[in-house]
């Protein structure tokens, strides 16, 4: 009589499969936009004290990427662009993916909370909680609304960066929110046109999939068009300097303008390929030249005092 | 079936032999973990030193 015990093959998971499970270039972004929410609040932060805050949201967000991987593996295997990701690819198993966003969700909150400020860290947990629960689990495979909703959990940063500085929530931030949260559809739909049959193949419901490629270009340059002169309210409404104006309105003139090409487009996808790419820098250039308002601000009131 | 095993008799090898790769990998993934537990002990301590010692004392 023989006994085959059936042991889990030893882990070939590198270090760099585990970052990968992070999805950097997402991270990058989040921190970028969580540093700037948390410059432009009013009040003295302790470097130390933002350092930690800004490492707990990139681990936060960090989490919740490697949970929308280990939910999304059977997705991801389908399409092109994600086949190559470290659960697919066979060198992480799932159950080792969940450990790992599960706990560095956990701590990301709870060091956040205890360092920093619990509305912070309520913050960050709502965000994950909505980014897993919400978009990944329910919304991603149901709706073509998908990226529409479930784009608040990556407007959120900004919020959670004021939150970190001030202990609380106010119109500045909210701002910031909206911004990237009417960023989101144009900029996934963009990307979207042409990864159409990608998505198709992987059952994912994307506009373009439901709704055709004509209606996916008008709700483009619909969403561009609010987000223009969403861009530019922190000018309008004076809390930020005439620079952070010009940038604004004139990054929104080009974007409604790629989003006008994107709608006349009828063969090929060069104008969705420019919107995606210039929809990156826009944001970019709108956080980059907040950071430069304030320190600009901050520095001529400091010489005028 | 019949089992005699004697004081002399070796025992089968048992367990998981790891491959080079395997070993190369885990020692990688124990070292990440190491100094991010290091980072996390720093991190903890600086931040006592800056918040003061009523760190986990302050109102909600």
């Amino acid at each position: 009589m023989s006994v085959t015990l059936s042991r889990a093959e030893p882990s070939i998971a590198g270090v760099g499969d585990y970052v990968a499970l992070l999805k950097p270039r997402v991270m990058s972004l989040v921190v970028f936009t969580a540093f700037v929410g948390l410059l432009i609040a009013p009040g003295h932060l302790h470097p130390v004290i933002a350092f930690t805050a800004l490492l707990c949201i990139a681990v936060g967000a960090g989490a919740a990427g490697a949970l929308n991987m280990w939910y999304d593996a059977d997705i991801d295997a389908r399409m092109t662009r994600t086949e190559e990701r470290p659960i697919p690819a066979g060198r992480v198993a799932p159950g080792e993916a969940l450990a790992f966003g599960v706990t560095l969700a956990v701590f990301a909150v709870v060091v956040l909370g205890l360092l920093v400020n619990v509305v912070a860290a309520a913050l960050l947990a709502l965000t994950i909680a909505f980014y897993v629960f919400v978009y990944t689990m329910w919304l991603k495979r149901s709706t073509p609304q998908n990226i529409v909703i479930g784009g608040a959990a990556g407007a959120l940063p900004p919020v959670i960066g004021w939150a970190a500085a001030t202990g609380g929530i106010a119109i500045e931030p909210v701002l910031l929110f909206l911004i990237i949260f009417f960023w989101t559809p144009p900029h996934f739909w963009a990307l979207s046109l042409y990864r159409t049959e990608d998505y198709a193949r992987a059952g994912v419901p994307m506009l373009p999939v439901v709704a055709g490629e004509a209606e996916t270009r008008r709700q483009i340059l619909l969403y561009t068009l609010v987000l223009a002169p969403l861009g530019a309210a922190p000018w309008f409404l004076g809390y930020t300097g005439p620079l952070y104006g010009a940038v604004a309105v004139a990054a929104g003139a080009v974007i409604v303008a790629l989003a006008l090409r994107v709608r006349g487009e009828r063969n090929g996808h060069a104008a969705s390929k420019r919107m995606f790419a210039f929809s990156i820098l826009y944001l970019f250039l709108l956080f980059a030249t907040l950071l430069v308002d304030r320190v600009a601000g901050g520095l001529s009131g400091h010489f005028a005092a | 079936m019949t089992m005699s095993l004697s004081m002399n008799d070796e025992k089968p090898e048992t367990g998981i032999k790891l491959t080079e790769q395997q070993l190369r990998v885990r020692r990688a993934r124990s070292i990440a973990i190491a100094v991010s537990l290091g980072v996390l002990v720093i991190l903890f301590y600086i931040v006592t030193l800056v918040k003061g010692p009523g760190v986990l004392n302050r109102p909600l």
